[in-house]
């Protein structure tokens, strides 16, 4: 297991090493192919994870759904391999070209955009990272926590935010740093770990799979900016242009109170919608066009996917075992008090 | 030798028709072949790398780290410190680990190998199951049977396993109190260094009479009585100048004393344990290597059963277990690595996992670890080699 992550980081290496670099063109590659690749987490219910049917679902699923709708048109969402891959192994695969949108819970930094050749493309989900403990042990803010042992998984922002915070309120403590998500439940569980710490969202879905789920308590802080989104590689504009405006039609959509499936296109012959509303349809104009796609781009995201509102609600909402209120929320749309707001598409 | 190599040497040969120098000039273009190979490689990766927007070079092992490393026995390690640091942080645990793994290893492997040989029907069949099962499980799976199944059963902090207050046994480690020295501890020192020289003296001493007289010197009593009665005496004197800082619980966890973490301790019993039945074996073949007939005749000549052991058994068995041994003591390190399975802070864990990951230098960062595990080898490989010359049959 660790070994052949050893070899699969090899083999990039050789790949930057004996491949030339020459100008990449992701979108012929994946019309060639047939499929999108995609990479996700390796469970994370609410963002990725897999059904009882074994399918893919989530939010950051989603996003790669709709891009291969976008490039396939009907039933294209169908068309994604999915490569689960872990925190520390996302961004060397990514690169190495292993596939083409990392969709993972991934936090969008300086150096991850300017140092490691990565391109951040919008963001899903506005999130801020948080502490988990077991109600037994009293404690009810994260400024009682010095001296705790924390459980973190490695390679993610969530191990920098740590460290961090515990400096600044000049508390010590100890980081018990795993590789994989399911280690660090685990080791949570079981009591290695006084605390468990990650993005708030992503401890509202871990903590479905405690033991004891109602014996766990988020704490009230958040203590950084985790913005998620979509990720592609530096150096193939074209393409990382066609996964962020895909992100946004979904959100369009959604300001613009358009619901996908059998609703869109019950529209899509109605003469009396707005312009706009006719411009992203494909009906009028060409934005597929620039982005090298057929005219109803955005259609087949809508039609096959739903709009972002849709989306959120489907997997991480009030209604889900994640339980996160999207009212009020930083992932309202903007005329909502959030921060969800979209360029115009034209 | 005695022959006069002059006499029979060839008569001079044209240059080019040499065997020698024709293999020199095959031999410098296959070198420059493969080094210009490598150096194509480099450059690139190098154009790859910066094509790709990766940045590259050495210059992020002296930027802050920014992240904590959780077991830090040696030296500190806070987000403050750097890349460079945390890159020691990493080597010394791996050298931990191996230290303690080769010695836990090299004990158990002796005793369980004499065992396989034992008279004792019940020893005998023990050490052998013992050898079959530790040899045939993978050892990640052992690792992490004794990390989940083993040591994530034990109680948590307030109810920890509790010996005397000395000795506890939790969730998150195993706690011990720590020797504090206080005054007059230096005179411990001292007393004991002098009666160790005297030992010395003693054993050089009576060696040159066995050798002249063959008289024989109790030399272990000896040796026993000189450490021991100083040490007595001054303990007396300045009333025990040792203390022992116990742990003691506070907030989260317990504070003071020596604290082995259950990553270390998962990880030292499987590579410890799993490499001990290789070991056990070497020595088992080492043993069965020297023929009967020493034995025989080493009890012809009087000698006891502990003497022949000692004198004439373990010193030539040596000769044969001593290179297999080395090549577990390379293995033992180089699994040491598996560390990364269960959040134990060694090289590959911190250094080619979190400082990898934030920095996305994964070819500089590769290239060091890989060298550390080639260095620790080698390192290995030459005391090994040099014991072994020590060992090795002498001409007299
Ligand atoms: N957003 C953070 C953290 C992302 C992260 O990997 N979080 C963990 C803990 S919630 C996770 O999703 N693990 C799922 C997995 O390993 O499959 C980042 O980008 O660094």
């Amino acid at each position: 297991m660790k070994l052949s992550n050893v070899l699969r980081l090899f083999t990039s290496i050789l790949i930057l090493s004996f491949g030339t670099s020459a100008i990449a063109d992701t979108l012929s590659d994946t019309q060639a192919r047939g499929h999108v690749r995609c990479g996700v987490s390796q469970g994370l219910p609410g963002f990725s994870n897999p059904d009882a049917d074994g399918n893919w679902v989530g939010i950051d699923v989603d996003v790669c759904r709709a891009v291969a709708a976008a490039i396939f048109g009907k039933g294209g969402d169908e068309k994604v391999e999915y490569f689960p891959v872990s925190a520390k192994e996302r961004f060397t695969k990514l690169t190495a070209g292993e596939y083409d949108i990392l969709s993972r819970n991934t936090t969008w930094t300086l150096s991850r955009d300017a140092k490691i050749g990565l391109t951040f493309n919008g963001v899903n989900f506005y999130d801020g990272q948080g502490f988990m403990v077991p109600k037994a042990l009293g404690v009810t803010s994260a400024l009682e926590l010095d001296g705790a042992s924390v459980c973190v998984n490695t390679g993610t922002t969530t191990e920098l935010n740590l460290a961090d915070y515990f400096r600044a309120n000049g508390m010590s403590y100890e980081p018990v740093v795993f590789e994989k998500a399911d280690e660090v439940i685990a080791a949570y569980d079981s009591g290695r770990c006084d605390v468990h710490t990650t993005d708030k969202s992503g401890l509202a879905a871990q903590r479905t799979k405690l033991a004891q789920p109602d014996e766990h308590m988020v704490l009230g802080e958040t203590i950084s900016k985790e913005p998620l989104g979509p990720v592609t590689r530096e150096g193939d504009e074209p393409w990382s242009d066609i996964v962020f405006w895909v992100l946004n039609a979904l959100i369009t959509w959604d300001e613009l109170g358009l619901a996908g499936g059998d609703a869109v296109k019950s529209i899509v012959g109605d003469t009396s919608s707005t312009p706009e509303v006719k411009r992203i349809l494909g009906v009028e104009g060409d934005t597929g066009g620039h982005l090298g796609l057929e005219k109803d781009w955005a259609y087949w995201a809508l039609f096959e996917v739903g709009n972002y509102g849709e989306m959120y609600e489907r997997h991480v909402g009030a209604n889900t075992p994640l339980a996160l209120a999207r009212a009020g929320s930083p992932n309202a749309g903007w005329k909502d008090g959030g921060l969800l707001y979209a360029p115009p598409i034209r | 030798m005695n022959v006069r190599t002059d006499i029979i040497k060839p008569p001079k040969q044209d240059i080019f028709q040499s065997g020698k120098f024709r293999s020199i000039v095959v031999q410098s273009i296959v070198m420059f072949l493969v080094v210009a190979f490598l150096g194509w490689i480099v450059s690139n990766t190098a154009t790859n790398m910066k094509a790709n927007g990766i940045s590259h070079g050495f210059g992020f092992l002296s930027e802050t780290s920014m992240f904590d490393i959780g077991y830090l026995p040696f030296i500190d390690h806070t987000a403050a410190h750097t890349y460079i640091n945390a890159f020691f942080v990493g080597l010394l645990n791996t050298i931990l680990v191996a230290v303690l793994g080769i010695f836990l290893a090299t004990i158990i492997g002796f005793l369980v190998g004499v065992g396989r040989l034992s008279d004792n029907w019940l020893v005998s069949r023990f050490c052998g199951f013992y050898i079959e099962a530790l040899r045939n499980i993978p050892l990640l799976l052992q690792i992490f049977f004794w990390y989940h199944a083993v040591l994530r059963i034990l109680p948590r902090a307030k109810n920890s396993i509790n010996f005397n207050d000395h000795f506890l046994l939790n969730l998150k480690g195993l706690f011990l109190s720590r020797p504090v020295p206080e005054n007059g501890f230096n005179y411990l020192l001292l007393a004991g260094l002098f009666s160790i020289i005297v030992i010395i003296i003693i054993y050089l001493w009576s060696k040159k009479r066995q050798n002249l007289t063959g008289k024989q010197f109790p030399i272990l009593y000896f040796s026993l009585a000189i450490l021991i009665i100083p040490f007595v005496i001054i303990s007396f004197i300045y009333n025990f100048p040792i203390t022992l800082e116990q742990p003691v619980l506070k907030g989260f966890n317990f504070k003071g004393g020596i604290r082995l973490i259950p990553e270390l301790v998962a990880l030292l019993l499987a590579l410890s344990l799993y490499t001990a039945a290789f070991i056990a074996e070497n020595v088992r073949s080492g043993i069965l290597a020297i023929s009967k007939g020493q034995k025989e005749a080493a009890s012809a000549v009087g000698l006891t059963q502990g003497q022949i052991l000692r004198l004439i058994i373990i010193p030539q068995a040596m000769r044969v277990i001593i290179p297999p041994l080395t090549s577990q003591y390379l293995n033992l390190t180089k699994n040491s690595s598996l560390a990364v399975a269960i959040a134990y802070p060694d090289l590959v864990h911190v250094f080619a996992g979190t400082a990898l990951m934030q920095t996305g230098q994964a070819v500089e960062i590769l290239f060091m670890t890989m060298s550390v595990y080639l260095s620790l080898s080698l390192t290995i490989s030459l005391l090994m080699n040099w014991y072994n010359s020590v060992m090795a049959l002498k001409d007299r």
